[in-house]
């Protein structure tokens, strides 16, 4: 019987040590008698119980084991290839009782449909599961105006954020006139706590690649970019492997199908700058400029790319297409609402339990996601938040988990939908400190042309770091308001009009943090160093005095063998007494 | 400029090229290490880009360094997931170890820098740090010493 071993190697995995566990089976398969075919393959989305390792047979019996380690992987192909598989560390089986059987079937994956199955350098793997099939066929019997109106029937919005509809973006670029014409991936996912594209890109890259193919077909382009952040070394490889391949198989390059359509496709890694996710400023940045973004209209469509017209989507938007072109509109329709077919990609992750990528059709309420497909809480500690859309997005509180996922109802909670980021918090997350954290984040990617957005999130950034550290006034909630709503009015891109979401949503629903920080002097969370107190216990300390010779300022006094006092005054709340002390003798409060 | 040569090879590569410039100082730094004036201005009397578009280019993007940098980057996630899950305290073990002060970024021996970055997009792996291409994640601020050490 042989036996096929896929190994998820995306980064992830490769950051759990999935790399070693590769080539412990390597090797031992070299001096083995089992046979067995090893195959790489990327993220099946559980990063939680990375590094996963598949093994199956001819007759489709498959085991996942997650949580795998070079001591204990050649014990579970040994006992799978005598056919007693071990049953521990079950993650998905259909001969035994996987722990996410039933996680996995919540979802619906046509994004990553090929995501932790195929190896994503191998061509082949990418053919066997009708790729390219969807390229041939529009190309071969489609017209320009039947592609653009299926893509639009189909309702698909765009997945970087906004939600524009796709089939609408591709119509503007198919209308525009001229010699030249360009099509661009955004590959640029910048907001903090978002992975989905990685993921795509390390996983399933022709797929990308399919989907800009048919667009640039639609619009009639022959020239393409996929602009990718440089901080994902590994999604760069694959797609250089992956055009490299589509080139020699003449899905890229001259006459693509025997026909007389062209296309070269070109990488351009990012050079860290946040903004360039902007599709303006990226295109400056292509232009090796700047990023700044660029007064709209004109709309890329009508001159983007050194003056030219430009279809710009998201990966995830482009991962989409040939599996609508093959199975029509109408199937996609069926998964969804109305307003916002089809499904979404996010990256759960944060406090809880099952963090990873996860694919779900839109409509489905954010407690399903979070309690079924999440698994709910890692920890005991009650949900409090969920952070949607990174810095330009907002949290959202337990009392409106009820909410659906779609653009539409998730913008009327103060929210975005964004690329699909989603960081879980509990009671140990301060609400105020998650408000700065982010406003830090825009004000220092903010590029600086409009003074509103350079100068505003500065201002606010001051006024919630002097909240954190108990200087606050309850004025300043409203001077928060004011700065947020004039930023929004004033700022070109989507950068500044949405960085005050995160400060105008926790003000919305956890005003009471804002307001114990600044009365009572308080962080109820636990967070905010400067609100702390550290205090000895006293029927606990037993004078060792650790505290006392680790303490940097020296404000802990006391006699060996007598209780020990901190100087409350002289304290800088480093916590450094609290993280030694073997007696929990002091209280953090 | 140490490497006169290779520099002039890469200029060549890109001369006349459209939106070149990015690409070119991200080469030039991978060679020298890091961007400094002279080669700054080299690049500019050899390619007719004015000076100043490339120092604004240079100081807009993250990627680029004005300054030498360690021979081992150590990149501390600052993303969410990180923040939720105290990327601070990992920040400070790695300066402790590394026995950075205030403001400094790479050690005296020029062996280690430490940067702050947005997300490495391991989120569930929180909290991560990445030194040169190996990422390291759920840190403890005690495991960090041992993770250092075998760059020593």
């Amino acid at each position: 019987m042989e036996l096929t071993i896929k190994v998820g190697l995306a980064s992830c995995g490769l950051a759990a040590g999935a790399g070693e566990v590769y080539s412990t089976i390597e090797k031992y398969l070299k001096k083995s008698k089992i046979k067995a075919e090893l195959k790489k393959t990327a993220c099946i989305g559980m990063c939680f119980v990375e590094p996963l390792v598949e093994i199956s047979s001819e007759n489709g019996n498959t085991v996942t084991y997650g949580d795998v380690s070079p001591e204990n992987i050649i014990e579970l192909i040994e006992a799978y290839a005598k056919g007693k598989p071990i049953n521990k560390n079950v993650i998905l089986s259909n001969i035994l009782e996987g722990s996410e059987n039933e996680k996995l079937n919540n979802q619906t994956r046509i994004v990553l449909r090929n995501c932790g199955i195929i190896d994503a350098e191998s061509i082949e793997d990418y053919l066997e599961k009708d790729g390219y099939k969807a390229l041939e066929k529009v190309v071969s019997s489609m017209s320009k105006k039947d592609i653009i109106e299926e893509i639009k029937r189909s309702g698909l919005r765009g997945r970087g954020g906004a939600g524009f509809p796709t089939g609408l973006k591709w119509e503007f670029a198919y209308r525009s006139k001229s010699d030249k014409k360009y099509i661009i991936c955004n590959a640029d996912e910048g907001d903090p706590g978002a992975f989905m594209d990685r993921s795509i890109l390390e996983g399933d890259p022709h797929s990308i690649l399919e989907g800009m193919a048919i667009c640039a077909f639609a619009i009639g382009a022959d020239e393409g970019y996929i602009y990718c952040r440089a901080e994902y070394p590994l999604a760069l490889k694959r797609l250089n492997i992956a055009i490299a391949q589509a080139e020699e198989k003449g899905f890229l390059g001259k006459n693509i199908f025997n026909s007389d359509f062209d296309l070269n496709l070109h990488i351009k890694e990012g050079a860290g700058a946040f903004v360039c996710g902007e599709e303006t400023a990226l295109m400056g940045s292509i232009e090796g400029e700047r990023g700044m973004p660029r007064i709209r209209p004109p709309f890329p469509a009508q001159s983007g790319l050194w003056g030219k017209p430009t279809n710009i989507n998201n990966v995830e938007t482009y991962a989409n297409i040939a599996w609508i072109i093959m199975n029509g509109a109408d199937e996609f329709t069926k998964y969804g609402t109305e307003k916002s077919p089809g499904t979404k990609v996010f990256a759960l992750a944060g406090k809880i339990k099952n963090s990873g990528l996860i694919e779900v059709p839109m409509g489905i309420p954010l407690k399903d996601v979070i309690y079924d497909v999440g698994g709910g809480m890692k920890t005991e500690k009650p949900f409090k938040g969920v952070q949607l859309g990174g810095p330009s997005g907002g949290c959202i509180p337990a009392e409106l988990l009820d909410t659906i996922v779609d653009y539409d109802s998730i913008n009327k909670t103060g929210a975005i939908m964004g690329s699909g980021g989603m960081v879980v918090m509990d009671q140990s997350t301060c609400m105020v400190d998650i408000a700065k954290f982010f406003l830090n984040f825009t004000q220092n990617e903010s590029c600086g042309k409009c003074t509103f957005c350079r100068v505003g999130t500065k201002r606010m950034l001051e006024i919630l770091t002097r909240i954190t550290e108990g200087n606050g006034k309850i004025e300043d909630l409203e001077k928060l308001e004011k700065l947020a709503s004039n930023i929004i009015k004033g700022s070109l891109c989507g950068l500044g009009q949405t960085a005050p979401n995160p400060v105008l949503t926790t003000l919305r629903y956890f005003k009471d943090e804002y307001i114990a920080h600044i009365k009572d002097k308080r962080c109820p969370a636990g967070v905010c160093t400067s609100l702390l107190r550290y205090e000895v216990i006293e029927n606990k300390c037993i004078g060792c005095t650790l505290c006392a010779r680790k303490c940097p300022v020296n404000c802990i006094s006391g006699e060996p063998k007598k209780v020990h006092y901190i100087d409350q005054d002289a304290c800088i709340k480093c916590g450094a007494c609290y993280d030694v002390c073997k007696f929990d003798a002091i209280n953090k409060s | 400029m140490k490497n006169k040569k290779a520099i002039d090879e890469i200029i060549g590569k890109y001369i006349g090229r459209k939106g070149s410039l990015i690409p070119l100082l991200q080469e030039v730094q991978t060679i020298e290490g890091y961007l400094a004036k002279d080669t700054m201005r080299y690049l500019s009397e050899k390619t007719d880009i004015n000076i100043a578009q490339i120092y604004g280019v240079a100081t807009f993007y993250t990627m680029f360094h004005l300054k030498p940098q360690g021979k081992h980057i150590i990149r501390v996630c600052k993303g969410t997931a990180c923040h939720v899950s105290d990327a601070n305290s990992i920040l400070k073990a790695v300066q402790n170890n590394l026995q950075l002060t205030d403001g400094e970024d790479t050690t005296t021996d020029k062996l280690f820098t430490v940067m702050e970055v947005a997300c490495l997009g391991c989120c569930s792996l929180a909290p991560v740090i990445m030194i040169n291409d190996n990422t390291y994640g759920k840190l403890t601020p005690e495991a960090i010493e041992e993770i250092v050490k075998k760059y020593n």
